[in-house]
């Protein structure tokens, strides 16, 4: 059973405090109400066992004495301490509830807005499925942690406490003697937590083991039909099955022990209650009361000790969803904004690249000593055969990377000693495959930027030419819009994210061209919007079409990460290089079907 | 509850074993209902005088029935628990069975996500209902029935009073539960809505950090988490009543019988002992009242998920072997022939195919081209009957496809699907699943025809590699090569590659197809790729466009055509030239 378990699979490590100290460090905000809580707590804990004492008073000081009126008095002390337990429990239930819930909240925050934060380098290399896992599922798994875990510790401790120092008031001898069953008990109960973990780890190895296979035989049902191995499967499939089946019935084992085990155990109690505490009634050295009132506490016991022994597995289990999530929290791949930024108030929007190189890791350079002067209002486009770095070239411009060697400049101001934030302000940016959020379309045009009106959001869609599909929505600019956009057209998802660019006003306009090919009609709207967008800007654009190549102030050829030629559409034709074997791979069947 | 009515089998199924469980209920409980009689009886000594051997003797019974008792309720586990999940097995071995023989229509309608829901949450609530729920309402039932007896027969108006609350409890654990279930529900709605919200701000990352949206994005996150707070505290405000409801409700019961009993007591009706045993008996009371509501909330549940696997269950097979049919050879031979067929995948929908014919014979190579949704694995898949034509008719043989029976059609056609799908499994059991047994001369033959000996030799274990999520991760073109190693496996008289060479290089590419001609000759082949390099030595080329066949002849004749395919050859001579320009 050594093979091959994974790391999720594993319970959690054992008790860490440094992880623990750093778990703790989250309840700090709030400690006066955990300080509150616990103090309550210790009040409401007294409540439970003061009960059998006030019957042991009512039998021995008034049944006994036949005192109607003081029968009735203690009847109605028990009726209140019962309400007041009641009440105050409830509240207190809600309030530790309110505390976890209040600390989950705070670090699903903490880790979201760390997320927020780290460069695209992370994102390159971590699977989202996994950053989402660790906001959302690890942070509930601590759960019960801060919000039963902490402060209902100090609940079963001080019941434990209250009985003991009641049942000792009433007769130290007779608690002693009741109270010998208890190592066992204790014993007993940590011992069934230790292997019903166990059993339940093996029961949780052969789910995960039932799991991945269903999983991935799912995935792949057309291999395992193709080839006829339905019967072999279903055969493999049985045997996990049953491993499954019989983890859960040796699981079933210890619970089966167990629960009689306890009755048994206070049975056995109760017995030398009836055989030591009889024996001193008959000598009158204690009351029946008191006799009544441990048989109560002897059931009463049982509940605090088994919650303890509870509260030992949610430490344990939260161990690992912490680690997991700490590790995440102390990942610093940040790009750094300098220390005192260069204010980039407003710019003419004058953009050079001196001799700039850069790989994604360390020595595989995709771009190789590029020089590139692109003036303001200037509009650029870049070919380039697929790998050649056109994506990697703008994405250096925003600093979503940081170059390896050179320099970038914006009207004449080195990007990295101005603050990021401002220098992204001025560049709108529009990428190859559109991302639309699931909200509505004006959403999606202003990304709930405040600054951004109504007004500013339809001269935009008007400007770009969405705004006709967009007045024939039922809701218009509030209509809906699912995750992905997935109820819109490819051709009405660019015009969106065309429109999101505009609103915001920006100097540089940086665009990455679809190549997805889209009805005539919907094709001329966008080479339309194109023309309009790139208008009075500086603009880059990562070239698909003709009509943009066309247009451009200047063509720059990237090939294999370096700048191969420069110049207009026609000069570039006429040298016959590799300009002109682009243009007939990727343009030249562009001028049949526009013509 | 007439969903659940379909257990009926696995109930018949072990019935000898739940008959059993039945009488060790009956017998535990007696033995639990009688301890607190021991307990009266020796209050009741304590108040006249008695010999402190009586107390021994009556100790010592006291324990003895709890250990009788305690055994009995051991075996009730051992068979009613243990039986529920005897039944759960088969319930998802039956699952489990039914599935692998559904259409591929299927898998492409259910999410994997949602079919593994369907066997395990559904199930487990079905678990549920068998275990707990049946243990429970036939333990509670009876116990509820013994203790009230007794006690009535101690003192009917007193334990009438008593009784008096726990209804009460019953119904408030009914209500909280079916409460606790539907807020739950709206948790886990804002949960997944939190997952998904997390999951969309994490894609788009690129745009939120271009328009410098993270600000706002955290705010929204906020809201969002602040929202599931609420949910979670909405549930808390119902949650936290169990407890007090609990205590209070129980408590009150005993306070009843305190104060009521002990006025009695002092009026000499009734005595101490009785009294004690009465409040003993309102401790053994409380779980079966509480299970009481608990199990009516598992019954509903169970009864919902038990519904939707009936639904699973009642999912036809759709291609499935004719009763009668002609065929009587034990394999094919491979002439394959398309007569008018069209098809598509629903009757709503488009046709993806349309009036094609076409022949393969046997021995010679077919090469398909197209763009990307113009038919072509839809054209393929019909062959092994992923699906049925849906007009027309698909001969193999001269025999129409569905008369040949499935078993002998897909044992002799070695298909490698476009995504090259590989079980997390050794190399060589990977390329072996087509056999009965691992033939490991074939498997190193066959690595040698799809050129993956070279790189399995570089591997830690060679052939005992693990691939996949616990092993080693495989190259686009190493996972390629080896699912074609396994489609050669099984000597398939029909070879199809569906795209299968898309990440393999030109060079390794070539070698392959140079194996294949040796291998595959007196097969047939079908080669579905994008490259002119693939395709060009077939024996018969056709470009697909639109679910049509638009050209068709050998690499000459269509280069010589100058349409579609020409034009697609020249393309990738540029970029070859492209390609070599430093």
């Amino acid at each position: 059973m050594s093979d091959n378990r994974q790391d999720d699979e594993i319970l959690g490590k054992a008790y860490d405090a440094k992880l623990m100290k750093r778990l703790l460090s989250y309840v700090k905000p709030y400690r006066k109400y955990v300080f509150f809580a616990i103090l309550l707590n210790i009040f409401v804990a007294a409540l439970g066992p003061l009960r059998p004492y006030l019957t042991k008073i009512a039998i021995d000081d008034y049944i006994a004495k036949s005192d109607y009126y003081g029968l009735m008095i203690i009847s109605i002390a028990l009726l209140f301490s019962l309400i007041l337990q009641a009440v105050i429990q409830y509240f207190l239930t809600y309030a530790t509830q309110y505390l976890g819930q209040k600390t989950l909240y705070d670090l699903r925050v903490q880790l979201f807005s760390h997320v927020q934060k780290l460069a695209l380098k992370f994102f390159d290399k971590t699977p989202i499925g996994r950053i989402v896992t660790r906001t959302t599922n690890d942070v509930e798994s601590l759960g019960e942690l801060f919000s039963s875990g902490i402060v209902m510790v100090f609940s079963d401790v001080f019941i434990i406490i209250w009985i003991l120092g009641f049942m000792f008031t009433l007769d130290v001898k007779l608690s002693l003697v009741t109270l010998s069953v208890m190592p066992i008990l204790i014993y007993g109960t940590f011992l069934f937590r230790k292997k019903v973990r166990e059993a339940y780890r093996n029961v949780r190895y052969h789910l995960a083991r039932l799991n991945s296979y269903m999983q991935e035989h799912i995935t792949g049902m057309n291999v395992v039909q193709i080839f006829r191995k339905e019967e072999d499967e279903f055969k493999k499939f049985s045997s996990i099955n049953a491993d499954h089946r019989d983890a859960n019935i040796k699981s079933i084992f210890y619970y089966a022990i167990f629960y009689p085990g306890v009755e048994l155990l206070s049975s056995i109690a109760i017995a030398l209650i009836i055989w030591y505490g009889g024996g001193e009634v008959i000598q009158n050295a204690i009351t029946i009361g008191v006799l009544f009132a441990f048989v109560q506490y002897v059931e009463m016991f049982f509940r605090p000790i088994r919650d303890l022994s509870e509260k030992y597995n949610i430490l344990q289990t939260s161990m690992a969803s912490s680690e997991r999530i700490f590790n995440l929290l102390d990942n610093k791949t940040f790009i750094n904004n300098p220390t005192n930024p260069i204010p980039l108030k407003d710019i003419n929007g004058h953009i050079e690249f001196r001799n700039v190189w850069f790989a994604y890791d360390d020595e595989n350079y995709v771009l190789k000593n590029i020089n590139l002067e692109i003036k303001p209002g200037e509009s650029v486009a870049i070919v380039g055969h697929t790998g050649a770095g056109k994506s990697t070239l703008i994405n250096i411009l925003t600093r979503f990377y940081d170059i390896n060697k050179g320099t970038i400049l914006i009207d004449g101001i080195d990007i990295r000693q101005v603050d990021k934030r401002e220098l992204r302000k001025h560049i709108s940016m529009v990428l190859q495959d559109v991302f639309l959020f699931s909200g509505t379309i004006k959403s999606n045009i202003t990304l709930d930027n405040d600054e951004i009106d109504i007004e500013r959001v339809k001269k935009a869609a008007k400007l770009v030419g969405a705004d006709k599909f967009i007045e024939n929505l039922p809701n218009k600019y509030d209509e809906e819009v699912k995750e992905r956009g997935a109820t819109l057209s490819v051709g009405q998802k660019q015009l969106i994210s065309f429109a999101r660019a505009l609103a915001y006003e920006p100097k540089i306009l940086i665009l990455d061209e679809a190549t997805s090919s889209i009805d005539t009609d919907t094709e001329k709207i966008i080479q339309e919007a194109i023309q309009r967008l790139l208008k009075g800007r500086t603009s880059i654009v990562i070239a698909h079409r003709l009509s943009t190549i066309q247009n451009a102030d200047k063509i720059i050829v990237l090939h294999k990460g370096e700048i191969k030629e420069i110049g207009k559409h026609q000069e570039l034709l006429a040298k016959k290089g590799i300009y002109y074997k682009l243009y007939q791979l990727q343009y030249k069947d562009q001028e049949i079907t526009i013509s | 509850m007439k969903n659940l009515f379909s257990l009926k089998k696995y109930f018949i199924k072990y019935k000898s074993k739940l008959l059993w469980g039945f009488v060790f209920i009956l017998f535990s409980n007696a033995g639990m209902v009688y301890v607190p009689i021991l307990l009266k009886d020796s209050i009741n000594f304590l108040q006249q005088s008695v010999s402190k051997e009586k107390l021994i003797e009556y100790s010592i019974l006291i324990v003895v029935t709890s250990l009788v008792a305690g055994i009995f309720r051991f075996l009730i586990r051992q068979t009613i628990i243990v039986v529920s999940r005897e039944i759960e097995f088969d319930l998802r071995n039956d699952f489990w069975n039914h599935i692998q023989k559904l259409p591929l229509r299927f898998f492409q309608n259910n999410s994997t996500g949602n079919i593994m829901a369907h066997a395990t949450n559904d199930i487990n609530a079905v678990r549920s209902f068998i275990g707990p729920a049946v243990m429970y309402s036939i333990d509670t039932g009876i116990r509820i029935l013994i203790v009230v007896f007794i006690m009535l027969s101690i003192d009917w108006s007193l334990t009438l009073l008593a009784l008096l609350p726990l209804p009460l409890l019953s119904f408030a654990v009914y209500r909280i539960m079916k409460l606790i279930h539907e807020k739950y529900t709206k948790i886990q709605e804002k949960f997944s809505e939190l997952t998904t919200r997390a999951q969309e701000n994490y894609s788009g990352i690129r745009i939120i950090k271009s328009y410098v949206r993270e600000e706002n994005e955290i705010s929204r996150w906020k809201e969002l988490s602040k929202d599931y707070l609420n949910k979670n505290m909405n549930l808390v405000k119902v949650q936290a009543l169990i407890m007090p409801i609990l205590v209070m409700i129980t408590g009150l019961s005993i306070i009843i019988v305190i104060w009521l009993g002990g006025m009695r007591v002092i009026n000499n009706q009734i005595s101490l002992g009785e009294i004690t045993a009465f409040v003993v008996y309102l401790g053994i009371l409380i779980w079966p009242v509480i299970a009481f509501g608990w199990v009516t909330n598992i019954i509903q549940q169970a009864e919902a998920s038990m519904k939707r696997l009936n639904k699973i269950f009642r999912e036809p097979y759709e291609i499935v072997d004719v009763s009668e049919s002609s065929f009587n050879k034990n394999e094919i031979e491979g002439d394959i022939e398309f007569r008018n067929v069209s098809f598509r995948y629903n009757d709503n929908l488009p046709f993806v195919l349309k009036n094609i014919n076409l022949k393969i014979p046997k021995g010679s190579t077919l090469a398909i081209i197209g763009h990307t949704g113009a038919g072509k694995t839809t054209l393929i898949n019909l062959i092994p009957r992923l699906y049925d034509v849906t007009e027309g008719e698909l001969l193999i043989d001269g025999y129409n496809v569905k008369d040949i029976p499935l078993d002998i059609l897909r044992k002799s056609i070695g298909l490698v699907p476009q995504e090259s799908f590989l079980f997390s499994d050794t190399i060589a059991n990977n390329i072996s699943y087509g056999l009965r047994e691992i033939d490991f001369e074939k498997v190193v033959n066959v690595s040698r025809i799809a050129q993956l000996d070279k790189d399995v030799e570089s591997f830690p274990n060679k052939y005992d590699t693990v691939v996949g999520e616990r092993g080693i991760t495989l190259s686009g073109g190493q996972k390629q090569r080896t699912s074609i190693a396994r489609a050669l496996a099984i000597n398939p008289k029909i070879l199809i590659l569906d795209d299968s060479l898309s990440a393999v290089d030109t060079h390794t590419e070539e070698e392959i197809l140079k194996n294949l001609k040796n291998f595959m000759k007196e097969r047939t082949s079908i080669i579905i790729s994008h490259r002119i390099s693939t395709v060009k030595d077939a024996d018969n080329i056709i470009v697909i466009k639109d679910g049509e066949i638009v050209e068709q002849g050998t690499h000459e004749e269509l280069v010589a055509l100058n349409g579609h395919y020409a034009d697609l050859h020249y393309k990738q001579l540029l970029e070859k030239e492209l390609e070599e320009i430093n």
